[in-house]
């Protein structure tokens, strides 16, 4: 077993073996993102229900899956859901990851579409009650189109988030990047260069992606005439203007 | 003639590529309480916190109680003065400002207490019977176990003085401290300042908006205009007898 | 069940370290020295920027080979991975409270002549402490999900445990993962409430 330094020979072997399951680990993201997309509509309209047990008992499962880990979640459907009598049935670590990964972070989804819903202006419901809208038109042309482009940056944030939570799938065997990374690892003994590979591969998509999100951020605060985020920073500009007054 | 406790040296203040103040020279006597008038962005709230160390000069000397402010001597040379010495000659110096800025976490008595205690290492007794005793004084003696957030705009700015007053400071600076209050809540704030300068022996600068204030009780008006003091005497010359044609119709602005 | 023990060890040690980290490299950010400040961008975006999983097995792995430090025991391995990464995050959280409390204080402070650190720790800080408190209760949270991670490592926690447990008996599989996520809820429950409390005392005395 060879333990010494860095070694570049070892980098430029792994690196085109790790590369192949680029496409994995993204394909993977972008499918559990969707997922988590639409039924975070789900939760949103679970957690809305008007009889009060129930919507207690939503918001509870929903608590649950958010605050318990989603590694184990994933052992859940991927080693559990083929035993369970009646309903289980066996799925592909693909599939399963996609669900698995995918119901933990649409309870997140679920509380942003929440957030954007209730920051609709009060107003808004009013005017559309006054012109006498019916209720899927109020949803679909007032409450919907107003509600979601401003969520729009934190879903980017949690696409980046699941983009770095997607290594997870490999423990059930998808061979994203990460479990590349380690197959290689153990059959030539050396770990080192394959990890760095991976963690560069990493850097790279997650760090331009968060600096996009971040400026979309900015653009969408202008155009929805809302306050920078840190409510002070308009005092002190306020401050700026009354130095020179 | 009296040695002045404040004089500012030919000080230019520029942000950016706008200059706004183009050679200040001023002298202010030892409890002489001057106003300063002027439109907005003529430099007047720039010149106080200039004084505070808020903001740098671009060039010039200000000079507190025979110290120069913002240079110190090292090696026989001039050099920018660094936090020791800002810190020494600033505490002949204490500020009202307008958004009050008290703090928010801490009670009345505390937002008073804690310069005393901290910077001027004061008794934490002799501190509280001060503070307190500053509070009655402008009223808010029934209030000290409050927080900022539970009185009004007016209290909040009779505390922000009481504040300052504990440190007692050889010049207090104004900040147009009245012009974030509600129009009703104005008298209670200008008494408290009243009363203040009746005392005597502090210096006050204002920075002001209430001309019928300013006459009340400055010695000396100021008028800035264009970033140059433009105009400046007794009240009564400034405000009524003066032939200069903007600050007349500045002042005419405000009579309407 | 034994692995509790280990679950919990690893998620104290893992806030100790994350907060730690948080504030260390919250102020540093704020330096004005530029190799501090860019050391520290350095090591938040490198944390922020790769996956936990992924600094976790690096850790374990490649950290020894590359500097020839034994890092002794997976549990370093597991506690520094999960303290720097989230310790990472949260001092983006110090950071941004410290620069969100008002300019106006800082200059009420310097006018009472207060020195630079008198105004950090009687005005600033404890008003930016506050604004903290929701986001690290959330990461409190976080941080006890990340924990079921070092069982990848080959610590014994209490996911190994269920492991096991389904190598014995397979068709028991969903009971045994049903009873690990419901033990992480139970050690979750007592975080979601101290996260309520955090949200409420952070809501007192900062509106000015």
């Amino acid at each position: 077993m060879n333990t010494g330094n860095w070694q570049w020979d070892t980098f430029f072997e792994a690196f085109p073996l790790i590369l192949e399951g680029l496409g994995i680990t993204l394909g993977l993201t972008v499918a559990t993102y969707l997922f988590a997309l639409i039924f975070g509509f789900v939760w949103t309209l679970l957690s809305a229900v008007r009889i009060k047990p129930l919507r207690w008992l939503f918001r509870w499962i929903m608590e649950f899956i958010r605050s318990t880990p989603p590694l184990v979640q994933l052992f859940f459907i991927f080693f559990a859901w083929p035993m369970v009598p009646v309903v289980g049935f066996a799925m592909s670590p693909f599939i399963s990851a996609i669900i698995g990964l995918g119901v933990h972070f649409s309870t997140y989804i679920g509380e942003v579409y929440r957030s954007g819903i209730e920051a609709v202006d009060k107003g808004q419901w009013e005017a559309a009650r006054a012109l006498n809208f019916s209720t899927g038109h109020k949803w679909s042309k007032i409450i919907i189109p107003q509600a979601i482009p401003p969520t729009i940056p934190m879903l980017g944030n949690y696409l980046i988030i699941m983009f770095k939570e997607i290594p997870l799938a490999s423990t059930i065997g998808v061979a994203g990047i990460l479990n590349l990374a380690n197959s290689y690892g153990a059959a030539n003994f050396r770990y080192l260069e394959p990890l760095t590979i991976v963690a560069i591969l990493f850097l790279v998509l997650s760090y331009p992606s968060a600096i996009l999100i971040n400026k979309l951020e900015r653009k969408m605060n202008r155009r929805f005439d809302k306050k920078e985020p840190t409510g002070s920073k308009s005092l002190s500009e306020e401050e700026k203007e009354g130095a020179v007054s | 003639m009296t040695e002045s406790i404040v004089s500012y040296k030919d000080v230019h203040k520029s942000f950016g590529d706008t200059e706004v103040l183009t050679g200040i020279n001023l002298d202010i006597k030892p409890a002489e309480k001057v106003a300063v008038i002027g439109p907005s962005g003529s430099g007047k709230t720039t010149i106080i916190r200039m004084l505070m160390t808020l903001e740098e000069p671009t060039s010039g000397n200000i000079i507190v109680d025979g110290s120069n402010l913002w240079h110190m001597e090292k090696n026989g040379q001039l050099v920018p003065a660094n936090e020791k010495h800002l810190r020494q000659v600033r505490g002949d110096i204490g500020m009202v400002f307008q958004h009050f800025n008290l703090f928010p976490h801490m009670t009345i008595l505390d937002n008073c207490m804690s310069a005393p205690v901290h910077v001027q290492k004061v008794d934490k007794k002799e501190a509280k019977q001060l503070s307190i005793e500053m509070l009655e004084k402008v009223g808010l003696g029934d209030k000290l176990d409050s927080y900022p957030s539970q009185l009004s705009g007016g209290q909040k700015q009779r505390v922000a003085m009481a504040r300052a007053l504990v440190m007692r400071p050889k010049v207090m600076l104004f900040d147009e401290v009245t012009s974030a209050l509600d129009p009703e809540l104005v008298g209670e704030v200008l008494e408290v300042i009243r009363d203040i300068a009746k005392e005597g022996e502090m210096a006050m600068v204002l920075v002001t908006h209430e001309m019928e204030f300013a006459r009340d009780i400055a010695d000396r008006v100021l008028f800035l205009d264009n970033g140059v003091i433009a105009e400046q005497g007794p009240p009564a010359d400034v405000l009524e007898n003066s032939t200069n044609e903007r600050l007349q119709s500045f002042l005419h602005r405000f009579r309407s | 069940m034994q692995g509790l023990r280990i679950t919990i060890e690893v998620l104290i040690g893992s806030i100790i370290l994350g907060y730690l980290m948080a504030f260390i490299a919250g102020f540093c950010r704020l330096s004005k020295n530029p190799i501090i400040k860019y050391m520290t961008i350095f090591y938040v975006e490198v944390f922020r920027g790769t996956s936990l999983i992924v600094q976790l097995f690096w850790l374990f792995y490649a950290l020894p080979i590359l500097f020839g430090i034994d890092l002794g025991s997976d549990y370093l391995a597991g506690i520094l991975a999960i303290g720097l990464n989230y310790g990472a995050y949260m001092s983006e959280v110090v950071r941004g409270s410290i620069l969100s409390v008002a300019k106006g204080q800082t200059e009420a402070a310097t006018a009472l002549n207060m020195s630079r650190f008198q105004r950090m720790r009687l005005v600033i800080f404890p008003q930016a402490v506050r604004m903290m408190l929701p986001e690290f209760g959330n990461y409190l949270i976080q941080m006890l999900k990340a924990t079921s991670l070092v069982s990848l490592i080959g610590m014994a926690d209490i996911l190994y445990y269920g492991d096991i447990l389904r190598g014995n008996n397979l068709s028991q599989a969903p009971t045994v993962y049903f009873l690990v996520l419901v033990f992480y809820f139970i050690m979750a429950l007592p975080l979601i409430w101290l996260t309520r409390k955090m949200e409420a005392a952070s809501k007192k005395g900062v509106a000015s």
